[in-house]
């Protein structure tokens, strides 16, 4: 079967990149998943939307995000909402090397116009009022960052993108890729093989493997990252409360329950989902630490999920090395939702040959031919 | 009775007719309605509204019940504070 561009994974970022082609009238789009609606990365993500960095380039991808979050119901004409709340990020800085750093980020979010500030402690806790005072020194806020509903605004992009005539194929999975005279000729999978023009790796926690079907080498793995949702309980907190010191985000959803989530240290890469005692052993200590109020509140459900990292912490938006017509938007190290509509418009100008709207030299897979031009971010969770 | 109101979800006031619209927009497993209904995320975590959703979903399409798969189970079997965790460990 013929198809002209083939996009593997459907999850958010596979979603934007299908949107953001058609949009501009790229006609027979085909999106390939092997499981159901947003059964990877996406589905299982903390639902936070932020643009607070320490990069210059991961605040510009997020604040032209952004952008876009703020007006997605009426861009993408949906029937729905897709859950924006913006009550802003609190990041607390508990360590003086964390306030120094967090100085020069605001300094640089600011320049490159994203409304933070740095915010004492007595101004945090006006914030959220809730925040043990003794478990930080001061923190910066962003009263434009906050939560969007992960599951929702992927039908967004799916319904628009069905509408523009994309055909999607749920529980199909990719099994090889067949490579001749540097190009990606066929995508074959356990149900079809295709001829295909373009073929876009956005297969999030699989995407090294799918690049190993190419014969190529993308320098990203996965790792188990997980998350708890609480009881739903009357609003109470408006930010997203988040340390990195202290290895924890925490946010209460418009439905009312707290996402709260955190990283492990000693997670060896794999594509490991499960959920451990161990991470609600560490976390109902952290929790109760710098938030006892919360502790009050019970768990209903934990899981886990696939950050899929790259070196620098920064993803890797780019058109292959050695092949023609393969792309790659993976890498994003447990941030690709809250960057998704930019990832689908750069890796669209890519594939069309456009100039793209930003300098995107730093997120090319180039980078890692050389580890001295890696920048890398330290602003996560 | 109309669908509007006969309860599929009693955690998260899921009515038939809420189903029926989702699974007509071509959404047709217990994941995909999961996700964008919020049935199975309540507190009784699917133990009440599992089965009663994989019959309808079985009858609306057509397909035989055990062709229906229902939701994968997730920690907690039953809620349990934080604070309670935290004190355990502290013992």
């Amino acid at each position: 079967m013929k198809k002209n561009i083939c996009i593997i994974g459907a999850g958010i970022s596979g979603m934007s990149i299908a949107y953001h082609l058609a949009i501009q009238g790229v006609k027979d789009i085909l999106v390939i998943d092997k499981g159901y609606f947003t059964n990877g990365a996406t589905g299982r993500c903390g639902a936070g939307v932020r643009q607070q960095w320490q990069t210059k380039m991961n605040c510009l991808l997020a604040k032209m995000s952004m952008e876009f979050f703020e007006k997605a119901n009426e861009i993408l004409d949906y029937d729905d909402d897709v859950e924006l709340k913006q009550e802003g990020y609190l990041i607390l800085a508990t360590t003086i090397e964390e306030e120094n750093q967090f100085k020069k980020n605001v300094i640089l979010q600011n320049r490159l116009g994203i409304p933070s500030k740095v915010v004492n402690r007595k101004e945090a806790l006006e914030i959220v009022p809730h925040l043990n005072p003794d478990s930080f020194l001061s923190a910066t806020f962003c009263k434009t960052d906050g939560h969007l509903n992960p599951f929702k605004m992927t039908e967004a992009f799916y319904k628009a993108c069905l509408r523009l005539g994309v055909e999607f194929h749920f529980f199909e999975e990719v099994k090889d890729l067949e490579v001749n005279d540097h190009k990606v000729n066929k995508v074959i999978t356990d149900k079809e093989i295709y001829d295909v023009s373009v073929c876009i790796n956005a297969a999030g926690g699989y995407a090294s493997e799918i690049g190993k079907m190419a014969d190529i080498d993308i320098p990203v793995f996965s790792e188990n990252h997980e998350i708890l949702a609480t009881e739903p309980v009357e609003p109470m907190q408006g930010p997203m409360v988040m340390s990195f010191s202290k290895n924890i985000y925490c946010q209460q959803v418009p439905h009312g329950a707290f996402l709260i989530g955190r990283s492990n240290f000693n997670a060896l890469p794999s594509h490991d989902m499960s959920s451990s005692w161990e991470f609600l052993d560490e976390m109902s200590q952290t929790v109760c630490d710098i938030m006892p109020k919360i502790g009050k509140l019970n768990i209903v459900r934990q899981w886990g999920g696939s950050y899929n990292m790259s070196k620098d912490h920064q993803p890797i938006i780019s058109k292959s090395i050695e092949l023609d017509n393969f792309y790659m938007a993976c890498g994003f190290s447990g941030h690709g939702f809250m960057l998704a509509p930019m990832t689908g418009l750069l890796i669209s100008e890519l594939v069309l040959g456009q100039k793209p709207v930003l300098n995107i030299e730093t997120l090319s897979i180039k980078r890692f031919l050389n580890d001295k031009k890696i920048n890398i971010e330290k602003s996560v969770v | 009775m109309e669908k509007k109101d006969i309860i599929m979800c009693r955690c998260e006031d899921v009515t038939l007719e809420d189903l029926h619209k989702k699974i007509d927009e071509g959404y047709e497993t217990f994941e995909d309605l999961k996700r964008l209904l919020r049935i199975g995320m309540g507190p009784c975590q699917a133990n009440t509204c599992g089965i009663l959703i994989q019959k309808e979903l079985a009858k609306y399409l057509d397909k035989k019940i055990e062709n229906v798969k229902t939701h994968h189970s997730r920690p907690m079997i039953q809620g349990i504070s934080l604070e309670k965790i935290n004190k355990e460990i502290k013992k």
